[in-house]
């Protein structure tokens, strides 16, 4: 366990350097994260309209 | 081409002249930033003396970026420049002519202007003539450079502060050896390798920048 | 067809491309996964601490990486800027427009590690060396790209303006690195540099350049992600997006 303890200690350095590889990590997954989310909002705003669309199409023959 | 050219610079000069107010303001502008900072900084003449490059410098710089719009946007705006695009001559000698006009009317004063301002800072007389020179050589750069952003930029919300955020990152090399000619002066040693370096920046700029500035038009305007 | 030729042209066609980088981003995202593992292996458990540096040394182990990648990517966002200028086919605008962001993020690692770094060794956050400096100016041009083509409604003024942009910013980046190099060496007496002057034991090599590969894969993996994206956006209208949204439901 002492091992483990020194490891993240990083002979004093901890802060400096967790928080180099910790922002750059973060950063990289919140990348991810945002593009997968834009893909889906992206895909369910198209989902939505192709029924409205249809719709509307049926209701035209009224006029 | 010449007539071209002469008849652009006339033609915009004389427009410019006209609304001069809005010219007069860029020069207020320069002289009021710079004047600003000895009252951020302190009287003490050995700090002013040592800053004063730097400061004079930038000041002619955001100067410079903020009077950008007035190159094209007034024409854009009543439909001129439509017009130009569509004349028979290249685009990049109008455009230069535009440049050069607008150099003419904000560039120039600060020049004139700023060995004034250098007295405020107790720089000796060799810094002030080589700050002439250095602005001499480097506000008509940044008139170039900065015509290429103004264009890219047409007509869009946003406006000085947009144009300068895409412009003052390509202006730094200008910055560095404008104000290190000048300060270079100051300690006594030679300038002439930071103008000529400017020099050479001028000579590259006015190759490639009407060029950029005609492409980025017709970018801006189809 | 008596043989199988690829018709590269197809793929310069988004609805084609579509699919091609769909099918490639988990491969790289893998590869990406693997390297970083290995290189952050080899980074801190085999390499030893350095002499002067102690265990902070180790962020360069990101901060390179990340710097190289900024740089690599602006030149890279200049190409397909280039590209598109010259073919006028839509993919290469989108591919510019997706490098961007990711380039930006390289960049401001590089900035952040590189204060994490300076701070305990030479006691600022800040240094005003020349490469620091670039990097700051990189970040700088990054920024005016994106917020240009984010100014711009028209999708192809957008494309059109951020790529004329890009090019006279590549054209611009040797001038300013020079410039940069000029000014620091004429104002500091003792030249600070953040590299190693000794010579690099074979480890830390090593895991340097796997980690510049890691790097280097998951940034192909997300600006084919983002490239992807921006098809979609594009492209909504079509009925294939239309098919592709029916299958989401």
């Amino acid at each position: 366990m002492k091992a483990w303890a020194q490891f993240f200690e990083m002979g004093g350095y901890a802060f400096y350097v967790w928080g180099s590889f910790g922002v750059a990590l973060l950063l990289m997954a919140v990348e991810v994260v945002l593009l997968r989310r834009r893909r889906r909002r992206v895909l369910l705003q198209q989902s939505d309209r192709a029924p409205k669309m249809k719709v509307f199409k049926e209701n035209e023959t009224t006029t | 081409m010449l007539a071209t050219l002469r008849w652009v610079i006339q033609r915009d000069a004389t427009l410019a002249w006209r609304g001069r107010a809005g010219v007069l303001s860029t020069l207020f502008f320069f002289v009021i930033v710079v004047s600003l900072f000895p009252l951020g900084v302190g009287p003490e003449l050995n700090v002013l003396r040592t800053i004063a490059p730097g400061v004079v410098w930038v000041a002619a710089l955001l100067a410079s970026m903020l009077s950008l719009d007035r190159m094209f946007s007034h024409d854009y705006l009543d439909g001129s420049l439509e017009q130009l695009l569509l004349t028979p001559q290249p685009l990049s000698v109008v455009v230069l002519g535009k440049i050069v006009a607008h150099w003419l009317v904000t560039g120039a004063p600060l020049v004139l202007m700023a060995p004034v301002l250098g007295l405020q800072f107790d720089l000796p007389p060799g810094a002030l003539l080589t700050l002439l020179w250095s602005l001499l050589l480097g506000t008509p750069a940044l008139s170039l450079i900065g015509a290429v952003g103004a264009a890219l930029t047409l007509g869009l919300r946003g406006g000085g502060v947009l144009v300068s955020l895409l412009v003052l990152p390509l202006c730094i090399p200008v910055l560095i050896f404008g104000a290190g000619a000048v300060e270079a002066s100051i300690t006594g040693a030679s300038a002439e390798s930071h103008l000529s370096l400017l020099g050479a920046m001028l000579v590259v700029a006015l190759m490639f920048a009407p060029w950029a500035t005609a492409a980025a038009l017709r970018i801006s305007m189809e | 067809m008596a043989r199988r030729k690829i018709n590269w042209y197809k793929y310069t066609s988004p609805a084609s491309f579509y699919p091609l980088a769909g099918k490639v981003i988990p491969f790289f995202a893998a590869l990406a996964a693997v390297l970083l593992v290995v290189g952050l292996y080899l980074g801190f458990f085999v390499a030893p601490k350095d002499a002067v540096q102690g265990e902070a040394y180790r962020i360069i182990y990101i901060h390179v990486p990340a710097a190289w990648m900024a740089m690599f990517m602006y030149l890279l966002l200049a190409v397909y800027a280039a590209l598109g200028l010259a073919f006028n086919a839509r993919i290469w605008a989108m591919m510019a427009a997706a490098i961007a962001p990711t380039g930006a993020m390289f960049a401001f690692i590089s900035l952040w590690t590189g204060a994490l770094w300076g701070k305990p060794m030479w006691g600022t956050w800040w240094v005003w060396d020349a490469r620091l400096t670039s990097t700051l100016i990189l970040f700088f041009l990054y920024l005016g790209f994106i917020s240009l083509q984010s100014a711009i409604e028209e999708t192809r003024r957008a494309d059109r303006a951020g790529a004329l942009l890009a090019i006279v910013g590549a054209i611009n980046v040797p001038i300013i690195y020079f410039s940069v190099q000029w000014w620091n060496t004429l104002h500091q007496g003792a030249t600070l540099r953040l590299g190693r002057s000794a010579s690099i034991a074979p480890v830390m090599l090593a895991a340097l350049l796997i980690m510049i590969a890691a790097v280097w894969m998951y940034s192909i993996a997300v600006t084919l992600m983002r490239v992807r994206n921006i098809i979609l956006e594009r492209e909504r209208h079509a009925p294939w997006v239309g098919e592709l949204a029916g299958e989401v439901k």
